[in-house]
């Protein structure tokens, strides 16, 4: 490295150390991202702030909870748990003998009384507790491939062990298909039967872009065990909706799922008989079968829960501004003027 | 002066000639050589010219004796064109000359000389020569190419090969140099002491030379307020003894505010390094100031070592080639780029140009690393815990199964896009202005203390995650429960949770915002909703519409926003409460900065666990211990009154109350 001549250190040594900031017109943002002096906003949490931010939140989250609350409250839904009734006295020992057992008739009659105005559409579902569909083997098992495009060529070793039977494919193949919720329920008001319309109880998207037309049930519930329901195979997967809406897995172990849709409204005092056709095995696992009748609000079912959250979350946004209202008047710091750091550590 | 030494002269364009030298001593040498008419003038080969008063001078050189810094000198052997005499030129340190002078020499006025320069602070050299005959340098020039190409031992034997040759020298004189101090020194050695760090100075002077050095700089002050004991001696007892009687002061001193330092002689240290190391260590953690001088490279590096087993963080910042060692040694090696070129430069860690920037290079860029490293990391560790919980508390109901709430594509980009961006700028966060921390250096102990790194603060973002989990998990499972409890949807909801809480947790910890920040943030929001839609729009993909379902019901966004309000919520209460009634001394210095009132200092600095810097001085370097930073220059102006009155005569170790600001204060004024 050159030296020049007999050079002491520099004298002139620049009035700041780092660099001084502003008075450089020429600084491009750049430069200024480059020596960390981008300008900056350095909030600070005053008592002010904070009491204001308290506040807000619960201004906002209590008539919300509210709000929210009442849909909630709005929505009137009919709920009934059938599994254990419907079984007859006689099998009342042994469920799971009397469910397996194809020859033992498996109507049940029962009436539901509807408590509140029921305006429609009026939403049909089948409620499963305890039942794992997000089970990480029943997860799996399942080939969206094959339910797209049908049984050709396609990887379908995750659907063991429904994946072939007798040497032939099962279209579709998998558990969760195989144990296709197989209940039914009809319902007469009155003199009426009342018409559960069937269609359009899946997602659209499912119908159009997961489930193929031209797919047919191929070899379906053939095998020894039987899982759940029986598919006709004449009709292509995309418009066995049953099986759609099934396929959707859930993610909680308690569940419920679209059956179908009443299109008249429901009056108070209605009674309303149903007859169910006790078919699926909820019984060897421990599993409850329930039937829901409901109206949906803009917020969906009902749902006490979100309403609730929000307004223990805003009244607790509350009383936490009231006590550090309440502390900063009793503390009060003085803010302004001189403060004094003592560094004894 | 003009021979011997390793310049190599350039001619310019202009006729004007122009040195390249090893170091600023030779440089400065040869100069003055040159304006006492002895102008160095031409290098061929191994012909010397040198002209005197217009009148040209050829010399040879037959050998050089490189310098070593055991010898302490170096020497050539050269013919003097003219009149074909072979002379040996040497050029030391005093204690290397003198005593190779020739009996009957009256050395006495030259180490009187030589004390003089030394109280005025200057470096000393002592110049001498002999006349040697042909058949001598025959002799002794083939035992000198023997050992030069020696295999085994050829400095040992190269050494033993000039001290043949270097005896009986007849003294010529004393030079001496004045090296300057750089500005800033003293400001930066004072702001660096009140951060707490210790400062020794390893040099290879002369004792009285950095001691004056030291005085000069507001290193060490003088009597009475400070206290200089001596360590020395030539025989293992004699150290043992004045050792033993430093470290009984340093003990009894200790509490006291008296400012006591000590110095050590290169013999004296190489003693105690090795038969007295444990007292010696004692003696190294009780000081916060050592002088070393006349200390050799591999003995600065000893000395590091020894700092640093005592559990003490060390920087070492030198300029010279002698400093690589203990610059390598240390835990942090800064190097001075520039005065003696960039050999110290290139073995640091950190290069830079002037001493004082070494102020700037701690309290401003290496506290901001600390307070960056520490939130990032820990934040780091927060992200994925919350994942991971949620995960696991899925678990539970999922039948233990190992089933993933999370589908594949939102786990890998979740780590990489969703949540890296916002913390990637959390590089540019200052919690504390730069002149606040330069106004106060004591907010240094926050980091040498560890307070935002450490068991509790990252339990605390432990829990924080475990809390934010729980928050996410339930709020999702039960506003999503029954015909809404679709597995994509869910996740999806329980993802965006995430998403919206870490966004307000980044916000809420960083203390600065710049627009970079706002775009990383927030944009992170949007572009987390912009790839989900992308996803969504896919109709192979098992994401297909479910994020267009899902911006479509009132009751996500309720969910989101109750999901923020209710983990947030007592997050911000925690910090408001800790920063309103419980706050650190960071945050009392930004709720000052902010009101813009000025902040007094009280009470003294009283550090559990001080660091030292060692420092290095040109051929000096200290070694601080536990904060000591050693690099410092000698500053050396034309009278030694003008620089002490300068710096207001020493009494920046006054310590207590405003006076210590006041000080400090006047002692900017001045420079």
């Amino acid at each position: 490295m050159e030296v020049d001549g007999a050079s002491t250190s520099n004298g002139g040594a620049s009035t700041s150390n780092g660099r001084a900031n502003g008075g450089r017109s020429r600084r491009t943002a750049f430069d200024l991202f480059k020596q960390q002096q981008l300008p900056a906003c350095k909030p600070v949490l005053t008592p002010v702030w904070v009491i204001t931010a308290f506040m807000l939140i619960g201004s906002i989250f209590i008539p919300l909870g509210l709000v929210t609350l009442h849909a909630s409250r709005s929505v009137v839904e009919i709920v009934y748990r059938y599994d254990a009734e419907c079984v007859p006295k006689a099998f009342r020992g042994n469920k799971v003998s009397y469910i397996k057992n194809g020859s033992i008739p498996k109507n049940c009659y029962r009436s539901l009384k509807v408590h509140k105005h029921m305006k429609a559409p009026i939403y049909i579902y089948y409620q499963l507790d305890n039942y794992y569909q997000n089970h990480r083997r029943y997860i799996k098992s399942r080939s969206d491939q094959q339910l797209l495009h049908g049984h050709a060529h396609y990887d379908t070793s995750s659907c063991q062990p429904e994946e072939y039977n007798n040497g032939l494919p099962i279209v579709p193949c998998g558990l969760i298909a195989w144990s296709l919720f197989n209940d039914t329920f009809t319902f007469i008001r009155g003199r009426a039967e009342l018409k559960v319309n069937r269609k359009n109880i899946a997602w659209e998207s499912d119908r159009d872009h997961k489930f193929g037309k031209k797919v047919y049930p191929i070899n379906f519930q053939n095998g020894t065990l039987i899982g759940g329901a029986k598919l006709d195979p004449d009709i292509p997967l995309h418009d066995q909706e049953d099986l759609i809406v099934w396929m959707r897995t859930s993610a909680l172990p308690s569940f419920r799922k679209l059956y179908g849709r009443i299109e008249e409204d429901l009056e108070a005092d209605d009674v309303v008989f149903v007859t169910l056709m006790n078919n699926y095995n909820t019984y060897s696992f421990g599993g409850k079968k329930k039937l829901v009748l409901s109206t949906t609000g803009w917020l969906g079912g009902k749902n006490d829960f979100l309403g609730a959250a929000c307004i223990f979350v805003g009244s607790s946004s509350i009383i936490l501004s009231i006590v550090f209202m309440l502390l900063h008047v009793k503390y009060r710091r003085n803010y302004r003027g001189t403060s004094y750091l003592s560094w004894n550590w | 002066m003009a021979i011997c030494n390793t310049v190599v002269p350039i001619k310019s364009k202009s006729g004007a000639i122009s040195y390249k030298a090893q170091s600023q001593d030779e440089d400065a040498l040869v100069n003055a050589a040159a304006r006492l008419h002895m102008v160095y003038a031409n290098k061929n080969g191994n012909i010397l010219e040198i002209r005197f008063h217009g009148l040209i001078i050829q010399y040879e050189i037959l050998e050089t004796l490189e310098f070593t810094s055991d010898r302490k000198r170096m020497s050539v052997v050269v013919k003097d064109c003219q009149n074909g005499k072979i002379l040996l030129l040497s050029k030391g340190a005093d204690e290397a000359i003198l005593p190779c002078a020739s009996a009957g020499q009256q050395t006495r006025t030259f180490v009187d000389a030589v004390e003089q320069y030394a109280q005025l602070g200057l470096r000393t050299l002592c110049l001498a020569w002999r006349e040697l005959k042909e058949n001598e340098y025959r002799e002794w020039s083939f035992m000198f190419k023997e050992a030069s190409s020696t295999l085994v031992d050829r400095e040992w034997r190269i050494a033993e090969v000039c001290q043949r040759l270097e005896h009986n020298l007849e003294v010529l004189g004393v030079t001496a140099i004045e090296d300057r101090l750089q500005d800033g020194v003293p400001e930066t050695i004072e702001t660096l002491r009140k951060a707490g760090i210790n400062f020794w100075m390893l040099t290879g002077d002369k004792q009285n030379t950095a001691i004056q050095i030291a005085l000069s700089c507001n290193f060490i002050s003088p009597e009475p307020k400070g206290q200089l004991l001596l360590i020395d001696g030539k025989t293992e007892d004699e150290v043992c003894r004045s050792l033993e009687r430093v470290l009984l002061t340093m003990r009894s001193t200790f509490s006291q505010p008296k400012d006591v330092a000590f110095v050590v002689d290169g013999w004296a240290l190489e003693i105690a390094l090795r038969h007295h190391w444990e007292a010696f260590t004692e003696l190294a953690t009780l000081s916060r100031t050592a002088i070393c001088c006349r200390v050799t490279p591999s003995q600065k590096a000893q000395l590091v070592e020894l700092l640093k087993s005592c559990d003490y963080r060390t920087l070492a910042i030198g300029d010279g080639g002698n400093d690589v060692r203990m610059i390598q040694q240390a835990d942090i090696g800064v190097g001075i780029s520039g005065r003696e070129g960039l050999q110290a430069a290139r073995a640091a860690d950190y290069s830079i140009g002037k001493f004082r920037f070494l102020k700037r290079l701690i309290l401003v860029h290496g506290r901001y690393s600390y307070n960056r490293t520490a939130f990032l990391s820990q934040y780091s560790f927060y992200k994925s815990l919350l994942i991971c919980f949620i995960q696991i508390f899925f678990s539970f109901i999922s039948g233990v199964s190992g089933t993933s709430l999370f589908n594949s594509v939102s786990l890998m980009a979740y780590n990489v896009f969703y949540t890296s961006i916002p913390v990637l700028v959390s590089v540019l966060d200052k919690d504390l202005n730069e002149e606040t921390v330069m106004q106060h250096p004591q907010i240094l102990f926050y980091c040498q203390a560890g307070r935002l790194l450490n068991p509790s603060t990252f339990a605390g973002w432990f829990g924080r995650s475990l809390f934010h989990a729980i928050v996410v998990f339930v709020i999702s499972i039960n506003a999503y429960a029954y015909e809404k409890s679709e597995m994509e949807e869910l996740s999806m909801v329980a993802l965006s949770g995430c998403i919206w809480l870490q966004a307000f947790v980044v916000a809420l910890e960083t203390n600065s915002f710049t627009k970079l920040q706002h775009l990383a943030i927030w944009g992170n929001l949007i572009a987390f909703y912009i790839i989900n839609w992308m996803f969504s729009a896919l109709p192979s993909s098992g994401m297909y519409t479910i994020m267009f379902r899902l911006c479509r019901q009132p009751s996500y966004w309720i969910t989101v926003f109750l999901i923020v309000a209710a983990g947030m919520g007592p997050i911000l209460a925690l910090k408001y409460f800790r920063y309103t009634y419980r706050p650190s001394k960071i945050n009392i210095l930004q709720q000052a900065e902010r009101r813009g009132g000025p902040i007094l200092s009280l009470g003294s600095i009283e550090p559990l666990q001080a660091r030292t810097i060692e420092e290095d001085v040109s051929p000096l370097s200290i070694t601080q211990p536990k904060n000591r930073n050693p690099v410092y220059e000698p500053l050396l102006s034309d009278s030694p009154n003008s620089t002490r009155r300068s710096f207001g005569s020493g009494t920046p170790f006054d310590f207590f109350q405003s006076q210590r600001l006041s000080s400090y204060s006047r002692n900017c004024k001045d420079n």
